[in-house]
């Protein structure tokens, strides 16, 4: 019974480990550093005049661009942020106007940069920044592959020092009790700085009280386990090139799986391909023994039959031996009586 | 003029010296100007695209078709199917050298390549599955090293370190197939981070095992397919022992690979199934993907089998070839085909030329290194001084 029930652990257990979906503690959910930062954008605010770009090259002394940051002609074309550029803002079609929308790095309250970077480049600060240390980065770009909003950019062009340029959320200025260089430079409050969680509440307030004016749906509350910034809109957000289908697993939790069968693997393989090759020297052994015995028998039973055979043929000598030996003596014998008995026949002619 | 191959000092200038001399030349100069002008010089990756065929042919399929290393010393040291013996020794090498030149190709795709010791010696992600990639890769190439020295040792005479190395020939095999077993699977499993890129026709949560089962189907069909290339150019490097046991390997990989084919298409159908993704097969990605099922995976599973059935080695080996392909098929549809596949096509990835030029440049190293060495050290022969020392 005892060893019914081990049986039983050890199958539940193997087939636990083939599972790829979540080994983790069930419940364990990470919804962000209390009291950390965030940024919420309105896209019913937004009027694309670009002075968020400005002020962000700025700050963080980026290269000029080609095109003077007042000169509005570039918001025909579609653009995404570059190794130069931390932020941009693209124009869209909306029902009667166009709808502006801005992007950045959304600094995800588990990101998916960190969670894929195996030197730990990335990391979420409990003010909320996700930022990036260029001092360990080896430059695999697994972070860009990982990144579901497509924000981390590479220096493709830099020979021996390419970074990963992204928004830091103005990590120093933050520290230096700053507003983020794009919130500072807005015009129009489409970009409020504050508490993740007031945040939120404001959000919440604004489609409340305007129900016609917006979508009902926080974008960044909930996508992909919850991000930093956050944005409100009066068009659906795929309408404004944010995609709606990332769900709201994070990026730990996509992965948790296939890391949860590395020990498992580690720790079973061993112990079942050394049972599988106990197993085949064990039946080769058994194969080996069994063929010597089968050769032994064979041995024996031909020796025993050549020696019946040799009997059998050595008696047949014998008596064939005998029969030619009496044969012979019979033969010798005549030959030696033959004279005497022709003697006799003489003798008796004479007589006569 | 033509002298025949196999017998007696050949020319320098060979065709094959030729050639493989022209495009290491040329690659040469292609590795100056990438590490001075840097990536995007010599490539057409970008911020959408930042993985491009040095992952993808390079990386993902070199590392699936050197797998017969653990799949071959597996079969025959620790199932005991002590006749593929033979076959392990080309399969090591090749494993040895597919390893290897995977991280050498990695070099030119890394921005900083000399910092690859960081994420293990210096600070360790591991949270990353690139990191368990990176750890496995580095532990199993040191691992076929060492499997592989017992032919180098033999080679160069040092019998006492030799027999020592041979001692360990068990620990090292299991401890290749654990190593082979994660990283193989966790190359999958590097994808599952990105559900919202990857087309939902290839991205799966058991992705990590499709990696690791077809993996095993490549590494065989591999060792059937370098075995055939092999016959033909080093057959005076052959002895009558690898000779007599060649066509049992191949019919005994392809039985294996036919089996093992047939169960990757089956749990590939059972993830298709899991996630509902059925309604995909009749888009444009479905075609792709039949195609990629169908011809790739059905088929050489069926060739295999009949191959099999009716002793046809010509079939069997041609079905190693579609499986070898399939597999390039397969991690190329997972990395860049199906990748990204939400971007309009203007914002697709195509490889540039040199970078098509480096990954011909890797594969030809390879192939010099393999020559080099299989024409001086006891891989397709057993060394006079250790036979039957096994």
């Amino acid at each position: 019974m005892l060893r019914r029930t081990f049986l039983g652990v050890l199958g539940a257990t193997c087939v636990g480990a083939a599972l790829p979906t979540g080994a983790k503690a069930g419940g364990k959910e990470f919804k962000g550093y209390p009291g950390s930062k965030g940024v919420l954008f309105d896209a019913t605010r937004c009027i694309g005049c670009r002075k968020c770009e400005a002020a962000c090259n700025k700050v963080n002394n980026l290269p000029e661009p080609e095109k003077k940051f007042d000169d509005l002609s570039v918001l025909d074309t579609k653009r995404r942020t570059d190794a130069k550029t931390f932020t941009v803002v693209n124009k869209y079609n909306g029902p009667e106007n166009p709808v502006f929308r801005k992007s950045q790095c959304n600094h995800c309250l588990e990101p998916a940069c960190a969670s894929a970077c195996f030197v730990k480049a990335f990391k979420k600060l409990p003010n909320g920044a996700v930022v990036y240390d260029e001092s360990v980065c080896v430059g695999c770009r697994y972070c860009m592959v990982a990144c579901p909003f497509e924000i981390p950019t590479y220096e493709y062009d830099e020979p021996l020092t390419p970074r990963v340029m992204k928004c830091t959320m103005c990590a120093p200025r933050l520290a230096e009790g700053k507003l983020p260089g794009c919130v500072e430079g807005c015009p129009k409050e489409a970009l409020v700085f504050g508490e993740r969680d007031e945040l939120i509440k404001i959000a919440r307030q604004r489609i409340r009280r305007n129900p016609d004016r917006y979508i009902d749906h926080l974008y960044g509350e909930n996508e992909m386990g919850g991000t930093s910034w956050m944005y409100l809109s009066g068009v659906p957000f795929n309408e404004i090139g944010m995609r709606e289908d990332l769900g709201t697993k994070s990026a730990p939790e996509l992965t948790a799986g296939a890391l949860a069968a590395v020990p498992m693997v580690a720790g079973l393989w061993p112990v079942l391909l050394g049972g599988i090759y106990a197993v085949t020297q064990r039946n080769s052994k058994v194969a080996d023994e069994e063929r010597k015995e089968a050769v032994d028998n064979a041995i024996a039973r031909a020796s025993a039959e050549a020696e019946k055979t040799l009997s059998e043929a050595l008696k047949k000598a014998d008596v064939a031996n005998k029969r030619q030996i009496e044969v012979e003596v019979k033969k010798a014998v005549e030959e030696a009586l033959a004279p005497k008995e022709e003697q006799e026949e003489n003798s008796e002619k004479e007589e006569s | 003029m033509s002298t025949p191959a196999n017998n007696g000092p050949k020319s320098a200038f060979s065709t094959f010296n030729l050639v493989a001399g022209a495009i290491i030349i040329v690659g040469l100069i292609i590795t100056v100007i990438r590490f001075t002008q840097g990536i995007g010089s010599v490539t057409n990756l970008d911020n959408n695209n930042p993985w491009g065929i040095w992952i993808g042919f390079d990386l993902l399929c070199g590392v699936a078709l050197a797998a017969g290393g653990y799949t071959t010393s597996a079969a025959c040291y620790i199932f005991g199917l002590k006749r593929f013996h033979s076959a392990v020794r080309p399969a090591i090498l090749t494993a040895f050298l597919g390893y290897a030149l995977v991280v050498f190709a990695l070099q030119y795709d890394l921005g900083r390549p000399w910092r690859l010791p960081y994420p293990i010696f210096y600070q360790q992600g591991t949270t990353s599955l690139l990191f368990e990639v990176g750890l496995c890769v580095m532990l199993y190439l040191t691992v076929l090293f060492i499997e592989f020295t017992p032919a180098m040792f033999e080679w160069l005479g040092w019998k006492k370190v030799r027999k020592v190395v041979v001692k360990l020939t068990l620990a090292l095999t299991i401890f290749g197939v654990v190593l082979s077993t994660l990283h193989q699977s966790s190359l999958g499993a590097l994808y599952t981070i990105a559900p919202s890129k990857l087309h939902p026709l290839w991205y799966s949560p058991y992705m990590p095992l499709y990696f690791f089962v077809s993996s095993i189907a490549a590494g065989m069909s591999m060792v059937i397919f370098e075995g055939t290339l092999s016959h033909k150019k080093m057959h005076h490097m052959m002895d009558e022992e690898y000779l007599k046991h060649h066509d049992g390997v191949v019919l005994g990989f392809g039985k294996a690979t036919s089996l093992v084919l047939f169960g990757y298409f089956f749990i590939k159908m059972i993830g298709l199934a899991y996630d509902n993704n059925w309604h995909y097969l009749t888009s444009g990605y479905g075609l792709l993907y039949m195609t990629e099922m169908l011809g790739f995976v059905a088929l050489p599973c069926f060739l295999y089998a009949v191959g099999v059935r009716d002793k046809n080695l010509g079939l069997i080996k041609k079905a190693a070839i579609i499986t070898v392909l399939g597999i390039v098929f397969n991690r190329f549809n997972v990395s860049l085909i199906a990748f990204n596949y939400h971007l309009p096509s203007s914002e697709r990835y195509f490889p540039s030329m040199m970078e098509i030029g480096i990954s011909v440049f890797v594969v030809t190293i390879g192939v010099v290194v393999f020559r080099f060495i299989t024409t001086r050290m006891p891989i397709f022969f057993e060394h006079p001084d250790y036979k039957s020392d096994h």
